[in-house]
């Protein structure tokens, strides 16, 4: 019997949830023992031209991350689905769009406009161009989509790594179950679906009603180490995240800024952290409130800051 | 029409890119193009955003070099605040920045340039990668390189939450004091670490400067770029990798310019190439004068081998004496082989090993003061840091509600742009100039002489 | 219709003690709610996720209206209390996610006052003429 065949690919991905694949270590020598990597641009030669001649479904499971950001992004996502039995979206770009997602609050011509006309560091501008004309050859460039989608909105995704990126654990699971087929029904995240504070160290102080007259900014206080960071005063978006990171951030002394994506069956992510800040409002006076919800700079950006390309509003 | 012969995707880097080899109708070889086809846009999107929140928000500009980004943008932070940082948080942001060079470096010379270095560029294309590293390595010096990699990454999980992202960077300082016992284990993995550093900087002499391979390459004309260079140096003119003054050595390797970083933009511009997302910085004040070298043309570059070139040395002795080593076998300083940046990363590793090991055993690495609380807040900040690809500048400007209003980046790879295109035009035209049939080696060839900057697209895109 | 004047959708999400009651007292006092409006029942105002609100634009609304009881008077205590305080949250993000916060609005209502109901109604009516359709993005 063949060994199994096993790719990774990158579209507007970071090179991060490549890193939590060589942080497999041994397992990563494990896993060429029960499989053939065929396609793993950062780290084997194999070029574009070798996956042609594949088989469709002859690559028995591929992990693609990064969110679909160009066109030549979206013909790769779908030659890897033509070629792939399994498709795994790797991470929360793929899955929801990621930080590049927030591009959306713009859109492609003010992203552009900014980079190659405007930034103080030019001395004249001007813009890539999607074919620029050489002596000899004519040279084409991929043009961006008008807007960045998650991977499931370009092909079919059979399920999700959440995290920003996995970590190695959730993807070594991931990949070994596949290979066994052991695999849960399709379209499922291949995480739990509980809050993150279930699994948060300071979950103790986090009292049932939380009742603030205001929020705080990081960089104006200091805070107890040991504390509910929301009881604090101090937006933190676990209540409204999936757990499964090992609450990395608050082990940094730092509050969770939802890179583990929305729970099971949440629709927007965004709104459900609307709903969550709601309730701990100490006010009931419309303009009280309006106050207390200003003090929250660019609530948009922080709300929405790995899922935007996922929002009701933008996934039209 | 002339033809097109594509190099796609170009492989064991970071980010996405292709070589297209320009022959014309007799068939002739005309030039290579280096093309970034990404872009993402973090100069616009991060407008809007709470200014606290761009060191964790930049950073995902890229998985492999993020704490750079968080460094550089805590310092822009820093600046734009107007607070000065404690020393227990000077000294843990240091060691993790160090900790974080040590191991990204080590991702080059093993698992993204190891195959250029251990095995020859005649080497199938299938045993081209770390596995066929491994194997030549043999199994011990594979579970040694996972090992070490496993250890400095969780030494900097420890400080910042994460073995990659970092999350601990506040103006002022940071987020998390270490304890007593997270300082002994801090310890007792720099040690391994430098023990580590030694033996692979052993294995660089033994396997890779011995091979039949490495100095022929090194020597070859068309690795030679007469370029300037730039990088950050410490009152005493060493190599410095978290803070000091910009340096810029002319190709004769006298001091060109010295700048603080908050005046990049009377020294840097950059300009837009029409076939690639990858813009081209080059020195304002010397002007872009095309793509060739000598002290004529504003290309400079950075990282590794800049580092080495525009400063006097080291202040730990085993990297000094490495500095000195290789300073003496390659006619001195500066050296312009582009072959020379791997053996500079090597030196680089030693370096950030002896500061790990120094930073680790720091008094004042365990004081509880980690931050200062800022009083006010300006409106730009500029921070900059050498992250392991090359200078990395952060500009953030912002209103008076703490909202980014203008964010410019320069990032590392994107300083050497024009210094990899050069690079490849002369060794295209080197090899491929006399020769009809293209064969695997030579294309393998002109990937080494762009992996050898060890280049990260997305850093350079955004 | 006159001419090809913009026609406001309007969705209203209204509470059935008090928002509806005061629907079908106008119905029963015969006074017009303007034709731009469909209401959705909801058993109290408190239950209007903001999900519900996202997606009511998303499938082409230009207006929303939340409409549940007036102070105190909730049936479910304070779930117009709620409703309130998501409406001063979710109005945060509204702008940078392209809809106008003008188009968004809630109030209470008691259960019989029909005159006031349409009085809030066909005002946001008119605000959101003035705003034009709500944009959809590409
Ligand atoms: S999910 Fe995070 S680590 Fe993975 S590609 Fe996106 S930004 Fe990078
Ligand atoms: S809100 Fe944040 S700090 Fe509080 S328990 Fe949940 S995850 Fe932990
Ligand atoms: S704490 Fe939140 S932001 Fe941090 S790694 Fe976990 S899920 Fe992601
Ligand atoms: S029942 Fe009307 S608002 Fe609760």
């Amino acid at each position: 019997m063949p060994k199994p065949k096993v790719a990774m690919y990158w579209l507007a991905g970071c090179g991060g949830c490549e890193e939590s694949i060589l942080d497999l270590g041994v397992d990563l020598l494990a896993l060429t023992d029960r499989a053939d990597i065929v396609f793993w641009p950062i780290a084997m030669d194999a070029k574009y031209r070798e996956l042609d001649p594949l088989p469709d479904n002859s690559i028995d499971v591929v992990l693609i991350n990064g969110a679909v950001r160009d066109e030549a992004q979206e013909r790769m996502a779908r030659l890897l689905r033509r070629k792939s039995k399994t498709v795994i979206a790797h991470g929360i770009c793929a899955q929801a769009g990621g930080v590049p997602g927030l591009a959306g609050f713009h859109g492609r011509d003010k992203i552009l406009q900014r980079a190659y006309q405007e930034v103080p560091s030019l001395e004249s501008g001007g813009l890539p161009q999607a074919e620029t004309q050489t002596d000899h050859a004519r040279l084409r460039l991929p043009s961006l989509r008008e807007s960045l989608v998650p991977l499931d909105r370009v092909i079919a995704v059979d399920y999700y790594l959440p995290g920003c990126p996995p970590p190695p654990e959730l993807v070594k699971e991931a990949l070994f179950n596949a290979l066994d087929g052991e695999l849960p029904e399709r379209g499922s995240v291949l995480a739990e679906s509980v809050a993150l504070c279930r699994t948060c160290p300071r979950l103790a102080s986090k009292p049932d009603t939380i009742h603030l007259k205001r929020f705080h900014r990081l960089y104006e206080v200091r805070w107890d180490p040991d504390r509910c960071f929301l009881e604090q005063g101090l937006i933190c978006l676990g209540p409204a995240t999936r757990g499964g990171c090992g609450a990395q951030c608050l082990k940094a002394n730092m509050p969770c800024r939802g890179c583990f994506g929305p729970l099971d069956n949440v629709s927007d992510m965004g709104a459900r952290v609307v709903a969550m800040l709601a309730t701990l409002l100490d006010e009931t006076d419309p303009e009280k409130l309006e106050n207390i919800a200003a003090g929250v700079p660019d609530p948009a950006g922080l709300f929405y800051r790995y899922t935007l390309a996922a929002s009701i509003i933008k996934r039209r | 029409m002339g033809k097109i012969i594509s190099i796609d995707p170009i492989t064991r880097l970071e980010g996405h890119g292709s070589l297209r080899l320009v022959y014309d109708d007799e068939g002739r070889f005309q030039d290579v193009y280096l093309q970034a086809p990404d872009f993402k846009g973090f100069e616009k999107f991060c407008e809007g955003r709470a200014v606290e929140e761009l060191p964790a928000l930049t950073q995902k500009i890229c998985g492999v070099c993020p704490t750079a980004h968080h460094i550089a943008g805590v310092k822009a932070l820093d600046d734009l605040f107007g607070v000065a940082v404690p020393p227990a948080a000077r000294a843990i942001r240091e060691l993790m920045h160090n900790a974080f060079i040590f191991e990204d470096h080590l991702l080059h010379f093993f698992y993204l340039g190891g195959a250029d270095l251990f095995l020859g560029p005649d080497e199938p294309m299938m045993d081209r990668n770390v596995f066929g590293v491994i194997k030549k390595l043999g199994t011990d010096a594979g579970a040694r390189i996972i090992d070490i990699r496993k250890q400095v990454r969780q030494l900097h999980a420890t400080i910042s939450g994460s073995a990659l992202y970092p999350v601990c960077g506040l103006p002022g300082g940071v987020s998390k004091a270490i304890s007593p016992e997270e300082k002994a284990q801090f310890q007792v993995i720099t040690q391994k670490a430098l023990a580590f550093a030694e033996w692979a900087v052993g294995l660089f002499h033994d396997r890779v400067l011995e091979g039949r391979h490495y100095g022929s390459l090194l020597a070859r004309p068309y690795m030679k770029s007469d370029t300037y260079y730039m990088g950050l140096v410490d009152a005493d003119g060493n190599v410095s990798f978290y803070d000091g003054t910009l340096r810029i050595i002319d190709p004769k390797g006298d001091v060109y310019a010295s700048f603080e970083a908050a005046d990049y933009l009377s020294h840097l511009a950059e300009r837009v190439v029409p076939y690639s997302y990858m813009k081209q910085l080059y020195l304002k004040q010397v002007g872009w004068k095309g793509l060739v070298d000598g002290p004529g043309s504003g290309i400079y570059r950075v990282g590794p081998l800049a580092r080495l070139n525009v400063s006097s040395g080291f202040d730990t002795p085993l990297a000094q004496t490495e500095y000195e080593r290789m300073g003496a076998a390659l006619g001195g300083w500066p050296v312009h082989s582009t072959f020379a940046y791997h053996w500079a990363r090597l030196v680089e590793i030693l370096y950030a090993a002896e500061n790990m090991v120094r930073l680790s055993s720091l008094e004042q690495l365990t004081d509880s003061a980690v931050r200062n609380l800022p009083e006010g807040m300006g409106s730009s900040g500029v921070g900059v840091c050498e992250a392991p690809r090359g200078t990395l500048f952060h500009h953030y400007d912002a209103d008076r509600k703490g909202l980014a209003r203008g964010v410019n980046l320069l990032v590392a790879t994107q300083n050497n742009a024009a210094g990899i295109q050069l690079s490849l035009s002369e060794a295209a035209r080197a090899i491929l100039a006399h020769q009809t049939e293209i064969d695997d080696t030579s294309l393998n060839v002109l990937e080494m002489v762009f992996r050898a900057y060890d280049p990260c697209m997305a850093c350079a895109t955004h | 219709m006159t001419g090809t004047e913009f026609e406001p959708k309007i969705v209203g999400f209204f509470c059935q003690w008090c928002a509806d009651a005061a629907a079908d007292a106008a119905g029963r006092a015969r006074i017009a709610l303007p034709p731009n409006l469909r209401v959705v029942r909801i058993m109290c105002s408190g239950r209007v996720a903001p999900e519900f609100i996202l997606q009511a634009f998303a499938a082409g609304a230009d207006g929303v209206l939340v409409a549940g009881c007036l102070d105190g008077n909730c049936h479910y205590k304070n779930g117009n209390v709620t409703a309130l305080k998501r409406m001063a949250v979710l109005k945060t993000v509204l702008t940078p996610l392209g809809i106008d916060s003008e188009r968004v609005r809630r109030v209470g209502i008691g259960a019989d006052d029909a005159k006031g109901l349409a009085r809030v109604v066909s005002d946001l009516v008119e605000t959101v003429r003035r705003l034009g359709p709500q944009p959809r993005s590409e």
